[in-house]
């Protein structure tokens, strides 16, 4: 083969002898079995295309041998992971398609595009399945509020996403943001994106039919995002600055014109194969579509749109540049994909043929550019074991007791604190930037248990929530990884879903580090026994390693991203107290279990010990219980307990429902902690006083421990232990703390 | 059972069934993302025929009452309806508007209603210059228009807003004007959420059968999804067209 090289590119044995792959990641080693693999030393574009392929991003090779450990199978998953997006059925011929992904390294860089881009790209993976994408969440962590980089980057990944979002017309419903100093100069974006599809529909990212044209539809390639997966695979430094230009730019306007003009073309049927132009761009779905059909795919890279001149293979290879599609179809079937996107004023273009022979053959000027087994791409990269070690942090821990904190007399000021702290505060500064209502199917907006969005045309809604609590999962990954997915269960039962399956976004720290890899393989393990406790398969995420700041890795926070079936619109429940007079239960053992919570961290400034212990039983039965009650038409108001425990929980549903209570609780647990501590398995539920009966009995009966606290009343809360009152005030004082944190912060 | 798919039927058209059907356009521009809520709310509310009509379109002469939804057409690129405007179909706006047929401009339709020079004044960014989305009041200040008669005068409504530039700006002139002949259809009760001059929401034209209005009455058809105070424009729409065309009223 011809060995054109740019006069600015190295030549093959330049790679060679300098080890310039190594600029790219890839190892000694990997340099060894690429040469293997080609029976030669690669030229720069081949090296550059491996390198993408294999790095950590596109080929998962630290985290493969952990990732094997997750249930993925279930009797409602129609896809599992490997595609662009899982699908989980929902009866009627109809399914959800979902899939949550990453944009950490990004977004610490250029905040507004790394975010824009980071939904404009998990969009295209739920459309690319064939489904009408109806939904945006998120997942933000970011360092303290009160650092000027750290506003900077909030300000900005927020406009970000909802810059992106508001112009495609997808609804950002929910979502999560949490600030904490381990997430300083490394903050996560990670975007999920939930669609709906009939079975029939449901896509592949096939490159079948040997002699079918493959086209690209999208905007001209640049030079935009260049190495962007290989940037994505290594530590953020001083000099990741310089890498901006690996940063995309997003155009929700063109994106919104593919989503359209692709929707149609697959609904006219004439698609054999689609798949978008995500990390790695051309490379990765290209090598990707022929590897799934056990096919080649010959590129004509002449014919690629390009928004530059004097673009070389490598840079078209390796180019991240936004909104691209590639697909296949059958020749005769050509003139009526035009059409179709010519109605959407795009342009497609005929940019190569699957082959049989199995390699991915780069055309350019007419001569070969580069010649690889799109195995050796796909499936031949090395997988590492790495080691794994505990960590002396852990250890050290179980002997903190988190009991020992003098206790805080004036409970009423400890709240007012916590519903200050930016992790607690009303989000409503976020998600009022959001358009969250656009297709008119949301029922639940912003800042409730789980967003709920109704399935048009039937008594259906889907409940959808992410969570994670990084600072359990720091303190202990396997305990933290199964309160994630508790909780998103949780949520999702408390807006009235049965939970279905989940994508989850595991951001760690490098896996290079034993303690680190050890935090991942528990988390995972934790994950995976609560996936199987509650039925809830993993359908499909993303890994994100790497992360780290000048102080070390992050907190493992492994984002659970949650999906549940509301059967009935009925059944769909908020967390707001409801009505005067309703009654308060609060269902659910607490103990003294402050390790991790945000009573911790805020009132005494550490965060440290275990957190709190979870029986996936007890937690299984509690959801069952809830779940049957609100079925049954049982329930006015849920809400799970979670940061900041019992009296957080009280003031967030008198807050939403606008009106007060007056509770009573006896504990043997000194006050403090009967009201600030974050055990698990706990919610609150409120009923009307005719139906509280039988509430409490159904409950009982379940299992669960129930206890009557209060009632639903007035324009103040009130809150009495053991016959003593310890907090007094107006909900107007509570929600103006609430609702003014942030907004302060930000000034 | 439901449809999914809500890609676009090309003019899809219904049997008319009638006599006395008002047809309904819901104008589609390249990036328009309410669209389809328009289209539900008038299938949904009113039961009549409704179209997709897209931007290329040059004949829009069997339609009653042409809707030009929110969005963000031609991504808002140069400046919100900037764009638009130029597009073919809105010389059919124009002509419909001259011969006194109905046009709501919802949102980026307002805007592009403003752009295109059907309703006096400007759009600015919104004075916090951030997006906002949430429900909003707003005071019926005119009810005696055929998008509002089925409302009380100074009524109180909730209809959501979604909007970056949505700070209605006119001089004091055209705002003594449009004071003067009852043009401002709605205005922000308590918290006005953009800086709009005199908490403007929506007005209309002089005959009152343009109008134009940033809060989304589309989005408030359904007490499931927080309100269905929208719901009497569309039937006001429907009622005022019937009497005019001396046709039995629905209720």
């Amino acid at each position: 083969m011809t060995q054109q090289v740019s006069a600015k590119e190295p030549t093959v044995e330049q790679i060679a002898e300098q080890k310039i792959y190594k600029q790219m990641g890839v190892t000694d080693e990997e340099y060894g079995l690429i040469c293997g693999f080609l029976g030669r030393k690669p030229n720069y574009t081949e090296i550059g295309v491996f390198s993408v392929m294999w790095s950590e991003h596109c080929s998962y090779k630290n985290s493969k041998p952990v990732l094997r450990r997750f249930p993925t199978k279930g009797p409602r998953v129609l896809v599992g992971p490997g595609e662009g997006a899982g699908v989980v059925d929902i009866g009627d011929n109809q399914a959800v398609c979902f899939k949550i992904e990453s944009h950490n390294h990004p977004s610490a860089i250029e905040p507004y595009q790394g975010a824009a881009t980071g939904v404009g790209g998990i969009i295209r993976d739920i459309f690319s399945m064939g489904a009408r994408p109806i939904a945006l969440l998120n997942s933000l962590r970011f360092g303290k509020l009160q650092n000027e980089r750290v506003k900077y980057l909030f300000e900005h990944v927020v406009s970000g996403i909802a810059g992106y979002g508001n112009c495609i017309g997808i609804p950002t419903v929910g979502g999560e943001v949490m600030f904490d100093e381990s997430y300083e100069g490394n903050p996560l974006v990670n975007a999920m994106c939930v669609g709906l599809i009939e079975h029939d529909m449901i896509q592949q990212g096939v490159a079948q039919g040997v002699g079918n044209p493959v086209f690209y539809v999208g905007p001209a390639t640049g030079r935009d995002g260049i190495h962007g997966a290989t940037f994505a695979s290594e530590e953020l430094t001083e000099e990741s600055e310089a890498k901006r230009p690996a940063v995309q730019v997003g155009d929700p306007f063109m994106e919104k014109l593919v989503m359209e003009a692709c929707l149609e073309l697959i609904e006219s049927g004439i698609v054999i194969g689609i798949q978008d132009m995500g990390a790695a761009g051309l490379t990765c779905s290209s090598a990707e579509m022929a590897s799934k059909a056990g096919n080649g795919m010959e590129l004509n890279l002449d014919a690629v749109p390009q928004r530059e001149e004097g673009m070389t293979a490598y840079e078209m290879m390796l180019s991240e540049s936004q909104e691209r599609m590639l697909f296949v179809v059958e020749p005769d079937k050509e003139e009526q994909a035009k059409a179709i996107f010519e109605r959407w004023g795009l342009h497609c273009a005929n940019v190569g043929r699957v082959t049989d022979d199995g390699r991915l053959r780069l055309i350019k000027d007419g001569e070969v550019v580069g010649d690889m087994p799109v195995r050796a791409l796909v499936d031949e990269c090395p997988v590492y074991n790495k080691p794994s070690r505990v960590p002396e942090y852990y250890v050290a821990n179980g002997s903190i007791d988190t009991t020992r904190y003098a206790e805080v007399k004036d409970v009423q000021e400890a709240l007012l604190k916590l519903l200050a702290s930016p992790t607690i505060a009303s989000k409503e500064w976020v998600y009022n930037q959001y358009d969250y209502m656009v297709r008119t199917s949301t029922a639940v907006w912003p800042g409730s248990d789980a967003a709920v969005v109704t399935v048009p045309g039937t008594r259906k809604a889907v409940a959808m929530t992410t969570d994670c609590n990084g600072r359990y999962v720091y303190l202990d990954p396997e305990v933290g990884g199964k309160i994630a997915l508790a909780e998103a269960a949780r949520n999702v039962v408390c807006s009235g879903g049965e939970p279905l399956a989940i994508t989850d976004n595991l951001n760690f720290g490098s896996p290079e580090k034993p303690e680190v890899f050890w935090q991942l393989e528990k988390a995972v393990d934790g994950i995976t026994e609560a996936c199987e406790k509650f039925a809830t398969p993993v359908i499909g995420g993303n890994v994100s390693l790497y992360n780290e700041n000048a102080k070390g890795a992050i907190y493992p926070t492994p984002v659970i991203g949650m999906v549940g079936l509301v059967h009935d619109v009925d059944h769909i429940t908020t967390q707001g107290f409801k009505a005067e007079g309703d009654v308060v239960f609060l269902l659910g053992e607490t103990k003294a279990e402050l390790g991790g919570s945000e009573f911790q961290h805020v009132i005494h400034g550490v965060t440290e010990g275990r957190p709190p212990m979870i029986d996936l039983d007890v937690e299984k039965r509690l959801q069952d219980a809830v779940l049957a009650a609100i079925q049954g038409g049982l329930v006015a108001s849920a809400h799970d307990l979670s940061d900041g425990g019992l009296a957080v929980a009280l003031a967030e549903s008198c807050i939403s429902g606008g009106i007060g209570a007056d509770v009573e609780i006896s504990s043997e647990l000194r006050t403090d902690f009967a009201l600030f501590s974050e055990s698990q398995s706990r919610v609150l539920l409120s009923a009307s006083a005719g139906e509280a009966d039988a509430l409490e009995q159904a409950i009982r009966e379940a299992g669960v421990p129930v206890a009557r606290i209060g009632t639903v009343g007035g324009s103040e809360l009130s809150v009495k232990v053991n016959g003593q009152q310890v907090v007094n005030t107006t909900i107007e004082q509570m929600a103006q703390v609430w609702k003014d944190a942030i907004p302060c912060l930000m000034g | 059972m439901g449809e999914i798919k809500d890609v676009y039927p090309i003019m899809r058209s219904y049997e008319r069934k009638v006599v006395c059907d008002m047809n309904f356009a819901v104008l589609v521009f390249p990036g328009s993302n309410c669209d389809i809520d328009c289209y539900k709310a008038v299938e949904q509310t009113l039961q009549q025929p409704v179209d997709y009509v897209f931007h290329t379109a040059t004949d829009l002469s069997k339609y009653d009452a042409i809707i030009i939804p929110g969005g963000f057409s031609y991504g808002d690129y140069l400046r919100s309806g900037a764009i638009a405007r130029f597009a073919p179909v809105m010389n059919e706006v124009q002509k419909a508007a001259a011969e006194g047929r109905y046009v709501i401009g919802i949102c980026n339709g307002f805007q592009i209603l403003l752009e295109s020079g059907l309703l006096p004044g400007a759009m600015r960014r919104n004075e916090s210059l951030k997006f906002r989305c949430h429900q909003t009041k707003l005071r019926v200040e005119n009810n005696e228009t055929p998008f509002t008669h089925e409302y009380a005068k100074g009524e109180v409504i909730d209809i959501p807003i979604a909007h970056g530039e949505g700070n209605y700006y006119c001089d004091e002139e055209t705002l003594a004007k449009l004071r003067a002949n009852g043009q401002i259809v709605f205005r922000y009760e308590g918290v006005n959420p953009n800086g709009s001059v005199d908490d403007i929401a929506g007005i209309c034209n002089e005959q009152g059968n343009v109008v134009g209005m940033m809060p989304h009455p589309e989005r408030a058809v359904d007490q499931l999804l927080g309100s269905e105070d929208g719901k009497r424009m569309f039937t006001s729409i429907l009622n005022a067209w019937r009497e005019k065309h001396d046709a039995a009223s629905v209720r």
